[in-house]
């Protein structure tokens, strides 16, 4: 009785405490201390170089900071100024929509386009392979690169693609594609959709890869070929891939900075301006980090919502 | 059992060291340029001139100023973009370079930090210097940068163009739109200009309002709503091109080379290229004003060179020996005449008009042109971004001329 007691409490008993015991109490000790030696590099990462830049931009948000804070380390507490400066400035509504427009429209169309192509992949045909390689070409080009391509593709007087719809009487004068305040979002949405193919082509064609062959041979006995093949069979087990795919689609969108400013700076108009290039102006050009950065800390707390949404989706896809 | 520990124990020591790695490379890049006084022997200077043949240039230059002054000069290059994020990390770590070059608009940004000496405690002479390239380099009535050699921007026509067309160089806005007018055909715009949402379309902007009496205090004005009509009418007529939103100075000299645009508004930095094109015939007069009455006001470019604070005093001295050679009259006019750009002094003007006639009009026009941050000073970025935002908006039409300087003024 007394001995069951002792051991449900936990408490030591006096029987068991021999020599063999005290060893598994220091081997268990020291291999505590080498679970977090294997720890502490990754930890040690992530607090140098996650951790402190969002503490830094955290704070950074709630200071006066400007250049001479880089010199003197001098920045007063201004407590939400900063945030109430830039959510009231004009400019953060258009933003916004502009953000939401963005990243709807490129996720929507990398996405029914990379569906497209990963399925048409998974037939066998020759060449198969180099085409899909070539496919990830977008990828691989530094996005500096690509968008003063784009820039020039889209250019209104001496364009390719203004050149192309002309030499086929599509259009008779140039289409100011990144000039016009109602084109330039869409332009700069489709050099994104362009950009973003490879990625969902590659995750998806992955996914479609773990679809056994059985099932559709099975379908096709009850009759289920084509859209309904894809309808019954490829889009039920394609869904985890396809949630992982399209948040961290919306995650990665949110944050474009470099194909903006390459394609248009925000212009014309502020009609490409996202959270995103907002944040790096008043930064980089204005010199004012402190509303800088709150500006960037509302696109970070947008991400998170993502995030943590991500972390779900997952977590039932490894539950299912 | 021993030789089962000394595994994990060699691992566990290698992981703490990979651990600390950043720790120990951050401490070394972190500790200061070697301090204290006696002799010197090696000064560091930082610039964006990181293209030929400006590189070159200013490198032979520096290096044989370095010499004069008995130092040799450790030269750092940087890409013009990035300047500004590396002097402000550098002033953050205090391991500013002995020498310092900064584009004249951010000259104010950066004194005011307090991480620049002024260049009088030096007892360098700011004599003979036009009132706008002193007021670029003056912050808070101290003089903290000289800039050698200046620039500003003028109206290129295509000579062969304009014959053709029977039209002579424009004089007045008038002159200006009738003239553009007459020279668009087909795939021919009559002037290109850049109106994108950068500093470099505020640029562009800032000599038809300044010459128009317009002020960068308050661009709410009827003054500066005339020059902004002006660029509205052009667009809105045809004769520029709507791409002018998007281009930039690079951009509008491709298009005049190519003859898409009879005329342009670019600075003297574009001439090694417009020379290179032997079919190209081209002159150069002052932007048009708008009328006879008016006389036109250029902005300031170049660079300046400073002495950052970097607590030593001997080093110091010895960066101002540089400074004070790079401004010397004959540097200046030698490197004005490599560049393309205009010597600083206006006692040197005459001398450099008479050697150079191709740049003769920029050299009268450096002597009126104003500083973008002469009145502004810090807060000039700020009033920049105001007045391209006001230009695109109506330029794309979204508000009249008026309306989009009152919006863009409200903020």
């Amino acid at each position: 009785m007394s001995a069951t007691v002792q051991s449900r409490l936990h408490l030591p008993v006096p029987e068991t405490k021999n020599d063999a015991g005290l060893r598994r109490s220091g081997y268990r000790r020291r291999e505590r201390v080498y679970q977090w030696l294997f720890l502490a590099p990754a930890v040690a990462y992530l607090v140098l170089f996650f951790g402190f830049p969002v503490v830094k931009n955290v704070a950074m948000s709630f200071q006066d900071y400007t250049t001479g804070t880089f010199y003197t380390g001098e920045a007063p507490w201004v407590g939400f100024s900063n945030y109430v400066t830039v959510l009231s400035s004009s400019l953060f509504s258009t933003s916004l929509i502009n953000t939401a427009l963005f990243t709807a429209g490129s996720i929507a169309g990398q996405f029914v386009l990379g569906l497209g192509l990963a399925v048409f992949f998974k037939r066998k045909f020759p060449l198969n392979g180099i085409l899909r390689s070539l496919l990830l070409l977008p990828w691989l080009l530094p996005l500096i690169v690509s968008s003063a391509v784009w820039r020039w593709i889209l250019d209104k007087d001496s364009g390719a693609l203004n050149n192309f719809l002309e030499s086929f009487g599509i259009i008779s004068t140039g289409i100011p594609w990144l000039t016009s305040t109602s084109l330039a979002l869409a332009a700069v949405v489709g050099v994104n959709i362009w950009i973003g193919i490879p990625f969902n082509v590659t995750v998806l064609y992955g996914g479609l890869q773990d679809i056994p062959d059985e099932l559709y041979e099975a379908a096709s006995l009850d009759g289920a070929t084509g859209w309904r093949a894809f309808r019954h069979v490829t889009w039920p087990m394609l869904r985890p891939v396809v949630s992982v795919v399209l948040v961290l689609g919306v995650v990665y969108t949110l944050k474009v900075l470099d194909i903006i400013l390459g394609l248009t700076n925000g212009g014309p108009a502020n009609s490409t301006q996202t959270i995103a290039t907002q944040s790096y102006a008043l930064s980089f050009q204005n010199f004012k980090f402190g509303e800088g950065a709150a500006m960037g800390n509302i696109l970070v707390l947008i991400s998170l919502v993502f995030a943590v949404l991500y972390l779900r989706v997952n977590r039932r896809a490894v539950d299912e | 059992m021993k030789s089962a520990f000394t595994k994990p124990k060699a691992v566990a020591v290698t992981i703490t060291a990979l651990a600390a790695l950043p720790l120990i490379l951050s401490g070394c890049g972190a500790s200061p340029a070697p301090g204290g006084g006696g002799s010197v022997s090696e000064l560091s200077v930082v610039d964006y001139y990181n293209n030929e043949p400006d590189k070159t240039i200013i490198g032979d230059t520096l290096a044989a100023c370095g010499s004069q002054a008995g130092v040799t000069i450790k030269r750092e290059t940087v890409p013009g973009k990035s300047l500004i994020a590396k002097v402000l990390q550098q002033a953050s770590s205090k391991t500013l370079p002995d020498v310092l070059m900064l584009d004249n608009p951010d000259l104010q940004q950066i004194a005011g930090t307090g991480a620049l000496a002024p260049l009088t405690d030096f007892k360098i002479s700011t004599d003979n210097y036009p009132e706008g390239i002193l007021s670029a380099g003056t912050y808070k009535d101290k003089v903290y940068g000289l800039a050698p050699t200046v620039n500003t921007i003028a109206l290129f026509y295509n000579k062969d163009l304009l014959d053709q067309a029977g039209v002579t160089a424009p004089k007045t806005w008038d002159e200006l739109k009738a003239a553009a007018a007459k020279l668009t055909s087909g795939g021919q715009y009559g002037l290109a200009f850049d109106a994108n949402a950068t500093y470099e379309g505020t640029w562009q902007f800032l000599p038809f309002m300044w010459s128009n009496g317009g002020d960068e205090k308050n661009i709410a004005t009827a003054e500066t709503a005339e020059a902004l009509q002006l660029w509205t009418d052009l667009v809105k007529s045809g004769s520029v091109s709507s791409s002018a939103l998007n281009w930039t100075q690079a951009d509008v000299n491709d298009q005049f080379i190519a003859g898409k645009a009879a005329m342009m508004v670019n600075g003297p930095w574009q001439i090694p290229t417009l020379d290179k094109q032997a079919a190209l015939h081209y002159g150069v007069v002052n932007i048009p004003v708008k009328d006879s009455s008016k006389t036109a006001v250029g902005p300031l470019g170049g660079e300046v060179w400073t002495v950052p604070q970097t607590g030593n005093k001997a080093r110091q001295a010895k960066a101002a020996e540089v400074v004070a050679c790079m401004n010397s009259d004959e540097n200046q006019l030698a490197m004005a005449k490599a560049r393309n750009t205009i010597p600083s002094k206006s006692t040197l003007a005459a001398q450099f008009a008479g050697e150079n006639p191709k740049l003769a009009s920029f050299t009268e026009l450096v002597k009126t042109a104003r500083a973008r941050t002469g009145q502004l000073g810090e807060d000039w970025p700020a009033q920049a971004t105001k007045i391209f935002t006001a230009i695109q908006t109506a330029l794309t039409d979204k508000a009249n001329p008026a309306d989009a300087l009152k919006q863009a003024q409200q903020g």
